[in-house]
């Protein structure tokens, strides 16, 4: 498995999600997992069930901020966390899969419910030749 | 924050002048240590809002003000639809209507001496909170739909409550053209089964004691007296509100340039108000107001039931309900001249004066109870709101204690358990689903909610009235 590669963001009221990657699906995969770290620890969710999910927007800053809100989407409506994702990018068309468990109050102890990706701080940007971040401030 | 760039034009309001593209000049209400303290990106946030099409007289921040994503949370902008007004869902934000109502139990602070733990448990186990948490209530489409029209008012028709409940929350609990043929699928389902609960991050339901009172008549007039016990509820619109701003966003991100408006930040992403997709996000935004309504009128019967269960004498009946995260259509004087306002609220009370048609008749004569949030540890304030806020910001006041660290920093700071054993030895129980939660919810990593409270009446907002300090904390 590809290692972990990104961060939170501070933000006066929120807080932020970024991800690092070769490519800029593996930022957009490890934006995720920034995302599942603001709820709880990645690694205390079990891989149980898997959700599909394919997006297309007008550019790679777009398709972020659909990405993570299918994926709050998804958490809310179908009470799940997800602990690991596959990620791919082909002609501004996001194709991808979210695998984890239902949310478990005990064991989980998620700290808080994310209630959707903005526009503040939202860059997908090739900082260096082969080196991609994408950001956004999530409102929680 | 910098004072350099900022005009004082009283003791607690200052003016950062018309500048790169300003239509209207930016007004900070403050102290001076309070304005010290705010993020710069306040004043940046701020001067871009005074930048927005068809805004009217100036952007406003509160005392409470702090960083937020587009508009500061805290601000507060009038726009002219005759003058090409905007509405602009991130000037909403994605909790529409997010607010808190304050419950009389009829109860001194003596009465839950010894059954305060007991009641702590029975409103933790009545009232889901924290995330994954679902209601009780399961709604039909029909039902939806009903409930998106209706608001509080169709949770008392279906026995949520007493019809004297709707007197005493804005709008008579019902935010008239309301579409919820404007609220999507997606929106409808993430609601479906989150009617009755509390959320997470700031959300709380508090039970508290009236521990100081500053204006006499006003707070007869509430019907607060001291050391009386009350109910605060903080929550929004749950899932369905944060979809509808998740997807008006983007939309009005995207059209933005189509309008011809070009946005400072894209975070402003905004819409004439006189346009299909203004006129669209209204309509689902005002359903969403009514969700709000309705989640606060069910987390007041499941309120109720538990006091029932532990305090069979308690009677709990309504003093306010009001909301932070709004735009509503307002009559306003401008320069003498009265006109119809649509007014973006964010993080931001409506308080409206003495005299206005809207307030219930005993409080018509004091003013519009103004209901601050406090944090876990320290208090909550209720004002009212006054002549002179009508005159200066539109009848508007704080929200809030406002964050003053980071969620981040909090969580480095504090750990939850430490917080929580803190609290229980002043006499305060706390209930969470998450000590992470309760760390970043630390009463350190908010401002000071007394300073703000004061700033706010110094500043002609809102005039102080009571203190309340909780004694039980269910936090989202």
């Amino acid at each position: 498995m590809a290692t972990e590669h990104w961060e939170h963001l501070e933000h006066g009221a929120d807080i932020g999600i970024r991800g690092y990657g070769a490519t800029p699906a593996e930022a957009f995969r490890q934006a995720a997992l920034a995302l599942t770290a603001l709820i709880t620890e990645p690694g205390k969710i079990r891989l149980r069930e898997s959700v599909q999910i394919e997006r297309e927007a007008p550019d790679l800053e777009f398709l972020l901020l659909d990405w993570i809100n299918a994926l709050v989407y998804e958490m809310a409506t179908r009470r799940l966390l997800f602990g690991r994702y596959a990620v791919e990018i082909a002609d501004g068309r996001l194709t991808a899969t979210a695998e984890g468990e239902p949310v478990d109050i005990e064991r989980h102890r998620p700290a808080v419910e994310v209630k959707g990706a903005t526009l503040t701080a939202l860059q997908v940007v090739e900082t260096a030749p082969g080196q991609w971040l994408a950001q956004c401030i999530v409102d929680v | 924050m910098e004072l350099a760039q900022l005009e004082r034009i009283s003791d607690c309001a200052w003016r950062i002048p018309s500048k790169n593209g300003m239509r209207v000049p930016a007004i900070i209400f403050a102290n001076q240590a309070l304005v010290e303290d705010m993020d710069d990106k306040v004043a940046e946030q701020i001067s871009n809002v005074a930048r927005l099409p068809g805004i009217v007289g100036a952007a406003y921040a509160m005392p409470d003000a702090h960083w937020g994503y587009g508009f500061p949370i805290g601000g507060v902008a009038a726009f002219d639809p005759e003058q090409g007004g905007v509405i602009s869902a991130g000037g909403v934000g994605f909790d529409i209507s997010c607010g808190v109502r304050t419950l009389h139990t009829g109860l001194q602070s003596g009465e839950l001496r010894t059954v305060q733990e007991l009641l702590a448990d029975a409103l933790e186990y009545a009232i889901p909170a924290g995330v994954g948490s679902t209601g009780r209530l399961r709604l039909s489409k029909r039902e939806m739909d009903e409930m998106l029209l209706g608001g509080a008012q169709w949770a008392v028709q279906s026995d949520f409550g007493m019809a004297e409940d709707l007197d005493y929350i804005e709008e008579l609990g019902c935010m008239a053209d309301a579409e919820p043929g404007q609220v999507s699928e997606q929106a409808k389902q993430r609601q479906r089964d989150e009617l009755g609960t509390l959320g997470s991050g700031n959300h709380y339901l508090e039970v508290q004691r009236v521990v100081e009172i500053f204006d006499e008549p006003t707070a007869k007039a509430f019907g607060l007296a001291l050391d009386q016990v009350e109910v605060s509820i903080h929550c929004g619109s749950r899932g369905l509100g944060h979809q509808i701003g998740t997807e008006f966003l983007r939309s009005m991100a995207l059209q933005a340039k189509g309008f011809g408006i070009d946005l400072p930040d894209r975070e402003l992403a905004c819409a004439p108000i006189r346009s299909e997709l203004g006129q669209r996000y209204l309509g689902a935004m005002r359903a969403a107001i009514n969700c709000s309504f309705a989640n606060r009128q069910v987390i007041t019967h499941l309120t109720r039931q538990a006091f029932h269960e532990v305090l069979p004498q308690a009677r709990l009946t309504l003093l306010f309900d009001v909301s932070h995260n709004t735009c509503k259509v307002e009559r306003h004087l401008v320069d003498g001249e009265e006109r119809e306002l649509y007014v973006h609220r964010k993080g931001a009370t409506r308080a409206f004066g003495p005299g206005h048609p809207s307030l219930p008749a005993e409080y018509r004569a004091v003013g519009q109870p103004v209901l601050i949030g406090g944090t876990m540890g320290t208090a909550s304030y209720v004002l009212a709101g006054t002549e002179e806020g009508m005159r200066i910001a539109l009848g508007s006041a704080c929200h809030g204690a406002g964050r003053a660290m980071s969620r981040h920093q909090a969580t480095r700071t504090w750990r939850g358990q430490q917080v929580t054993e803190e609290l229980a030895a002043k006499g305060i129980s706390i209930r969470s689903p998450s000590w992470r939660g309760v760390a970043e919810e630390a009463p350190g990593a908010y401002k000071d909610v007394a300073a703000v409270a004061e700033a706010s009446e110094a500043a002609g907002l809102a005039r102080r009235v009571a203190r309340l300090e909780p004694l039980i904390c269910i936090k989202g």
